[in-house]
């Protein structure tokens, strides 16, 4: 098989399976008449007409926001707190337990908890996201940060790189392969919790317009939202990857190398 | 070393539950809106003794059990067979890479229809979202077979089924374990989820109400239950994966050449 | 330029309690390049992270320029035996080698020359911008040698170098270090468990006891300065001085009494302490 046949193969591999799924859905939906599952044709068609820029503005960029808050002050907070945990033995053995039972509580139950502090507005939905992100990230830092090479360590300590150096150039770039790991298990948690404080109490977002769709039965509409909402989910998951990608090429290229050599 | 740990981890919770005294009483936070240690203590002695409480904790429990063994047989099925599959791993890759990320919440609204407040909105979430793990680690642990192994037990005759038993298996089997772990805690999270926004029956249900009712002790105490139960699953799943791979590295190790 | 005098090192731990060096008393003159050997297990790395400030002896001191070593001291420079895992791989060759030149408050510029000059040294100029493990093992432990030449250290340290390297490059690395040393006049303490790299490059040997460790005895390598691998290493002296320094290994690893084996053969410099 020469070079142009295996592209056009892989090309092939990529799209058949989807494009197989959407035109079975669209076929087996196309004259149904449930009103839980509207032909794929009028969801297509609705889809522009509920998602106009208007609605995108007030609606889906206040909940983009939000998540990057939420998300942002997790990665702050977790990385900090991770890498101070990480670095001295007996903090981490003072933490552990409490860590262990508060990373252990669902996400998604401490809404209500927060809304008793923070109220119904963009602050309490910002904490939940943070709340709930925070722990992937502190978890995998502390991880990332223990284990440190010893023999890394030594070379940075004879060569007198300490302190903030010795954070900057050793701890956090040893660490940042499991930091990315911890960043993206939050990132998916930051989407749930972005969609479930809104469905919760707000008066704007994504999640929230797709909860009125649903208690109004505006079907159609609704699954738009869904659609939007998987469609954001996989955008963001795409662009996390390229960003990880570019700040962990170093790591790719070790990972490569020593399987090969193995 | 280990004694010197356990005591200062024991320290840290003391420390915690007295910081969670002090800080109401003092008047650093408001006590109507974070009830001291003591007081969520007593509302949790006051919750076990209420049969409501067990019935609820039946339920998420029960979601959570049913849905976790649909999602990993289904997971370990769909993952092996994708894998032994020629040409079957590349042509689901991108489907799977567009799916996965699709956070199970978007399908609430929609198990709010079909289902309403049942125990089958609650497993939708559940499946939909602890499959992903299973389905991802069983993969990785297919992709980990080492290929001479593969070679030989083809070039001895053993088919398709015997090979997935000796072979692939006990190579993806820490996979396999490692996919039911985080499934477990995933779907422990999406029923609770599922309860607290939905309304089906459940600790998350039971949570919704005392929020409602401004409750506001049960509800805390009632959160530390669930940590409680996250608690016991993590620790729970990582018994049982460290003593089946126990099992495993020691039949590993007599078949190994 | 480095006197070690009486060190001990113990460990302790879990109930155990393990004297690995016992008593360690030597010196190094500027300049030197001082090789140690001794049997597997004899406290040799122990030893070199003494001096080198990353571990605290139990009892004795080390002097590098006079003055007490209580930490890394700043004029000097270690290289591992793990290249692999000394080196930082997201960090490209250059900035790998221009790293500890940031902790020593120099200007860019200046920091940039000494890159260069260490890189050329070495015979990297090429990879400059590689990294680390894109480079073969060899390369890779060129790498670490020049990021130690570029710190511009009184002393440089090197703790079995070569040992995880293939015997080719290990022949080529062995010129590149006594080439180095010839024109740059650093003091080396070179750590190895091979006899006749051990003889190859000192101009002295320590050998050393098994554990607990005391230097056994000191051998002055009496080859002339001018050294190559294909005629030093067939040459009538170098055969004898081996097969003395591995009578010597074999006697500490019997545990055999630490008194001077008296052969004419042997001709050394007793301990100016």
């Amino acid at each position: 098989m020469n070079g142009l046949e295996r592209v056009m193969l892989r090309l092939f591999l990529v799209v058949a399976l989807p494009a197989v799924l959407v035109v079975a859905w669209w076929f087996a939906s196309d004259d149904s008449t449930d009103i839980y599952w509207p032909p794929l044709r009028t969801i297509l068609s609705t889809f522009p007409d509920v998602w106009t820029g208007e609605r995108l503005r007030e609606d889906v960029l206040p909940s983009l926001l939000r998540l990057s808050a939420g998300y942002a002050c997790a990665a702050v907070a977790g990385v900090a707190l991770g890498t101070v945990i990480g670095s001295y033995r007996r903090v981490r053995a003072v933490c552990e337990p409490v860590l262990e039972f508060l990373r252990a509580v669902p996400p998604p139950v401490l809404v209500p908890v927060i809304m008793l502090f923070a109220g119904i507005g963009d602050t309490m939905k910002i904490a939940v996201i943070a709340s709930g992100c925070v722990w992937p990230i502190l978890l995998n830092t502390v991880e990332g940060v223990r284990a440190v090479d010893s023999v890394m360590s030594e070379t940075a300590r004879s060569y007198g790189v300490t302190g903030v150096a010795r954070l900057r150039h050793l701890v956090l770039r040893s660490a940042s392969p499991q930091i990315f790991a911890g960043l993206r298990q939050a990132l998916s948690i930051g989407i749930i919790l972005m969609v479930i404080s809104e469905m919760f109490a707000a008066s704007n977002g994504l999640g929230f317009t797709i909860v009125q769709f649903q208690r109004g039965f505006a079907i159609p509409d609704m699954w738009t939202g869904i659609l939007l909402l998987g469609l954001l989910g996989f955008v963001l998951s795409v662009v996390f990857r390229l960003v990880e990608r570019r700040a962990l090429g170093w790591y790719h290229g070790l990972r490569d190398a020593s399987r090969r050599s193995s | 070393m280990r004694g010197t740990n356990a005591l200062l981890g024991a320290a840290g919770l003391t420390a915690f539950l007295a910081l969670g005294e002090a800080v109401p009483r003092l008047g650093l936070v408001d006590e109507d809106y974070f009830p001291p240690t003591s007081r969520i203590a007593d509302a949790l002695a006051t919750e076990f003794a209420d049969e409501a409480f067990w019935t609820a904790l039946g339920d998420t429990l029960t979601g959570w059990a049913i849905g976790l063994t649909i999602a990993v047989i289904a997971g370990i099925l769909a993952g092996i067979l994708i894998s032994v599959t020629p040409y079957l791993r590349e042509a689901t890759a991108s489907t799977i890479e567009f799916l996965r990320p699709i956070p199970s919440v978007a399908l609430i609204p929609l198990a709010v229809l079909l289902y309403g407040t049942e125990l089958r909105s609650v497993l939708l979430l559940v499946v939909y979202a602890s499959f992903w793990q299973v389905l991802v680690q069983v993969m990785y642990g297919v992709q980990d077979v080492d290929p001479v192994a593969e070679e030989t037990a083809r070039s001895y005759g053993l088919g398709t089924w015997a090979r997935v038993r000796h072979v692939l298996w006990p190579t993806a089997l820490p996979y396999v374990m490692t996919g039911v772990r985080l499934a477990a805690a995933v779907a422990l999270i999406l029923a609770v989820t599922a309860e607290l926004v939905i309304g089906a029956p459940g600790l998350g249900a039971r949570i919704a109400v005392a929020q409602t009712s401004q409750a506001v002790p049960e509800m805390y105490a009632l959160v530390v239950v669930t940590g409680l139960l996250g608690l016991l699953i993590n620790v729970g799943a990582r018994t049982v994966e460290r003593r089946a791979l126990a099992w495993h590295q020691s039949v590993r190790g007599e078949v190994a050449v | 330029m480095l006197d070690v005098s009486g060190l001990k090192k113990v460990y302790e731990g879990s109930g155990r309690r393990v004297e690995a060096v016992r008593d360690l008393t030597f010196t190094v003159d500027a300049g030197e390049l001082v090789c140690l050997v001794g049997p597997s297990g004899c406290g040799k790395t122990t030893l070199l992270k003494c001096v080198g400030g990353l571990l605290t002896p139990t009892a004795g001191e080390v002097l590098v320029g006079g003055r007490r070593v209580t930490g890394p001291p700043p004029d000097m420079a270690v290289v591992f035996q793990e290249y692999g895992r000394s080196l930082f791989p997201w960090m490209r060759v250059r900035e790998n080698v221009e790293l500890p030149l940031r902790q020593k408050k120099l200007s860019s510029g200046r920091r940039r020359e000494l890159v260069a000059d260490a890189l050329a040294s070495v015979g990297l100029t090429d990879a400059a911008g590689a990294y680390p493990w894109q480079l073969s093992g060899g390369m890779q432990q060129r790498v670490a040698i020049a990021r130690a030449l570029a710190y511009e250290p009184e002393v440089l340290l090197m703790d079995e170098p070569f040992a995880a390297v293939d015997a080719q490059t290990r022949a080529d690395l062995e010129d590149l270090v006594r080439g180095l040393w010839r024109q740059r006049g650093i003091t080396i303490l070179f750590v190895t468990h091979d006899i006749d790299e051990a003889v190859y490059l000192g101009e002295r040997v320590l050998i050393l006891s098994s554990s607990p460790t005391v230097v056994q005895e000191q051998l002055k390598v009496d080859l002339p300065a001018d050294r190559d691998q294909l005629h030093t290493r067939v040459a009538p002296r170098f055969a004898e001085l081996r097969t003395h320094v591995y009578e010597q290994i074999q006697a500490a690893k019997r545990g055999t009494p630490v008194d001077r084996v008296v052969k004419d053969l042997r001709s050394d410099a007793p301990p100016t302490k």
